[in-house]
């Protein structure tokens, strides 16, 4: 059954035997093949009696080898005849795939398409976000109380060891280096200022926003996707639950209330890092640093950063959750949608930092 | 080497936790041999199949197929087994990233040996033989029916041209009209090729048109395996309850 297919050219006729599949050609491809190449004279007699077996893909060989038609003179068993057939129905010109030419200002204006429907999307999804309130507002008893308070715990609780982690490290190193700058200038004491302001005010925020876009953002565009893979939004939908109230909504709602605990709890433990460094480094006793520290940073930063943490929670939130409802049933959309739910989140929390630190410069810097 | 049997199951015991799946079950099935598996809902008849498969690894026992273990360590011998095999999954398992002439092409052009022109052909061969047309090798899977998705699926089965083709479900979701055309379909192919088929399948009319053998899986083995009209007389509860007044239409 597994015979080596066979290809004998005598005076007049070409008899093929065995057996001609894919599997036994495999092996013999090449040399098949350059034999079947060779031109053979016209009115060729082919004796394909002896074959065992013979299946679609060397038909097809075949076929092409008699250059689309029948040969004039042919044997063969009518089973064979029968796939060689199939292969002879085929229309001679095959399509060939489509390919589209790589245009550089095409490309761009796709781009531009591409996040200005983005950028739609999110509004609208904001605005639908809003609408629920105001439904909610009027019907207290539809509030999503578990899946709420599930996405605090998911995006918050879950996630203070390792901010903790992260924070202690950046304070460590922050103050480690302002030091090592402050004692060549004698200012040893304002080690409390730098690193009350850059962690209050702009590091603590930021660095949960990028270790939370990371985490719960594409944690929540992947549950969204996955979940409009598998028809589950639309099961949901088909029992009257709207799926923004169950779905989007505590997704948004828990991130931005967990953020600000984010920011706090970061902000407190880079501080803690950055103070043992201090100690070690410039033989600053904890008590003077935890005194100056509100006399050096005006309390206005810490509303800062609580502020800045509940609008990148925001932001984070509804960019992952756009990007999540946009998902298609298919694995390549799912990860290309998740990829760009945290690159569009990371950017615009910067973004929006950008837009803050503009809009806060005469606030809460202290006077010397 | 001819003489081995193509699907070889002896002492067969698979375990999730605590609980048993199959116990002690033997099966052998020989070259040319259509089989339909039988057996109640989660009475394991999908994991056996992706045991035969070596997706899974029974708790114990060995599995062989064409006379290979499943266990050989050697990529290469795995490799040659399982491109003799096409699977077709319950839910068609396309690849959801690549259009329905790729998803066909792509064990072809797997195998770089065969240029564009014969993959072309040979897809469109794959497309005519579970009546699609052309024009529908540019969709994507998520644009195509469950139908469609089925028949496609056996398409992408088919591709290597395998000697042992494993059906799960493979009528399930199509009308009888497309059911009795891929019955007569893989009838016509096993004539052709010599195929081994194994099928799971809860589908009286499919299972009388194409099996030659029936195998039944209940109390976690095989209790009866024979041709089909045979199996139809063994006096057990799920042999009696499962064909119960359509035995008759079967034989």
């Amino acid at each position: 059954m597994n015979a080596i297919p066979c290809l004998r050219v005598e005076p007049g006729r070409v008899v093929l035997t065995g057996s001609w599949t894919l599997a036994t050609m495999l092996p013999h491809l090449a040399d098949l093949q350059n034999r079947l190449a060779v031109p053979l004279p016209a009115g060729e007699h082919w004796d394909l009696s002896g074959l065992t077996r013979l299946d679609s893909a060397a038909a097809v060989l075949l076929w092409r080898t008699w250059g689309n038609a029948w040969p004039e003179a042919l044997e063969i068993g009518e089973l064979h005849r029968q796939v060689l057939g199939r292969a002879a129905d085929l229309p001679r010109e095959m399509p060939a795939a489509v390919k589209h030419a790589f245009h550089p200002l095409e490309s761009v204006g796709r781009l531009l398409l591409k996040a200005a429907h983005n950028l739609r999307g999110v509004i609208a999804l904001f605005g639908q976000v809003l609408l629920d309130l105001a439904y909610l507002f009027r019907h207290p008893a539809d509030f999503p109380r578990k899946e709420f308070a599930a996405n605090v715990y998911k995006a918050g609780a879950q996630a203070l060891p390792v901010s903790a982690l992260v924070g202690f490290l950046i304070g460590v190193t922050i103050s480690y280096l302002s030091a090592l700058q402050l004692k060549s200038f004698g200012a040893d004491l304002f080690i409390v200022n730098i690193l009350g302001i850059a962690i209050i005010r702009e590091l603590g925020p930021v660095l949960v926003a990028v270790l939370v876009a990371g985490r719960s953002g594409s944690a929540m565009t992947a549950q969204i996707g996955v979940m409009r893979v598998t028809e589950e939004i639309d099961a949901l939908s088909t029992m009257g639950i709207s799926r923004s109230i169950r779905v989007v909504l505590p997704k948004i709602l828990g991130l931005t209330a967990a953020m600000p605990l984010l920011v706090l709890w970061i902000s407190a433990v880079a501080l803690l890092g950055g103070m043992l460094a201090a100690m070690l480094q410039l033989d600053l006793s904890l008590n003077y640093f935890i005194e100056n520290l509100p006399r050096a940073v005006p309390v206005a930063n810490l509303f800062i950063g609580l502020g800045k943490g509940l609008c990148f929670g925001l932001v984070i939130a509804v960019v992952a959750c756009h990007f999540g409802l946009r998902v298609k049933p298919n694995t390549e959309s799912l990860s290309a949608n998740t990829t760009s739910a945290v690159v569009t989140a990371i950017t615009m929390v910067i973004l929006v930092d950008a837009v803050f630190a503009i809009f806060t410069r005469q606030i809460g810097v202290p006077q010397l | 080497m001819n003489e081995s049997p193509v699907i070889e199951l002896s002492g067969v015991c698979t375990r999730f936790g605590s609980q048993t799946i199959h116990c002690d079950l033997d099966l052998q099935v020989a070259a040319g041999q259509i089989v339909g598996l039988l057996g109640g809902s989660g009475s394991g008849k999908t994991t056996l199949l992706r045991e035969m498969l070596g997706l899974l690894r029974p708790s114990a026992g060995r599995v062989r197929l064409f006379g290979v273990d499943l266990d050989d360590p050697d990529l290469l011998i795995q490799r040659t087994v399982r491109r003799r095999l096409g699977m077709l999954f319950q839910h068609g398992a396309l690849f959801s990233a690549l259009s329905v002439f790729d998803n066909i092409a792509f064990p072809l052009r797997e195998l770089r040996c065969l240029d564009e022109d014969w993959i072309r052909r040979l897809v469109h061969l794959k497309l005519a033989m579970v009546e699609l047309e052309t024009a529908h090798g540019k969709l994507m899977p998520a644009e195509l029916s469950g139908g469609m998705v089925k028949r496609v699926a056996l398409a992408r089965a088919l591709a290597l041209e395998p000697e042992l083709l494993l059906l799960d479900e493979p009528t399930a979701g199509l009308d009888p009209d497309r059911s009795q055309n891929f019955v007569e379909l893989v009838g016509s192919l096993q004539q052709a090729l010599g195929l081994t088929v194994l099928m799971v399948t809860h589908d009286l009319n499919t299972l009388a048109g194409l099996a030659t053998h029936v195998a039944v899986l209940a109390e976690q083995r095989i209790i009866a395996f024979g041709p089909k009209d045979q199996v139809m007389t063994v006096d057990h509860p799920f042999v009696t309850g499962f064909f119960g007044a359509d035995r008759r239409k079967l034989l």
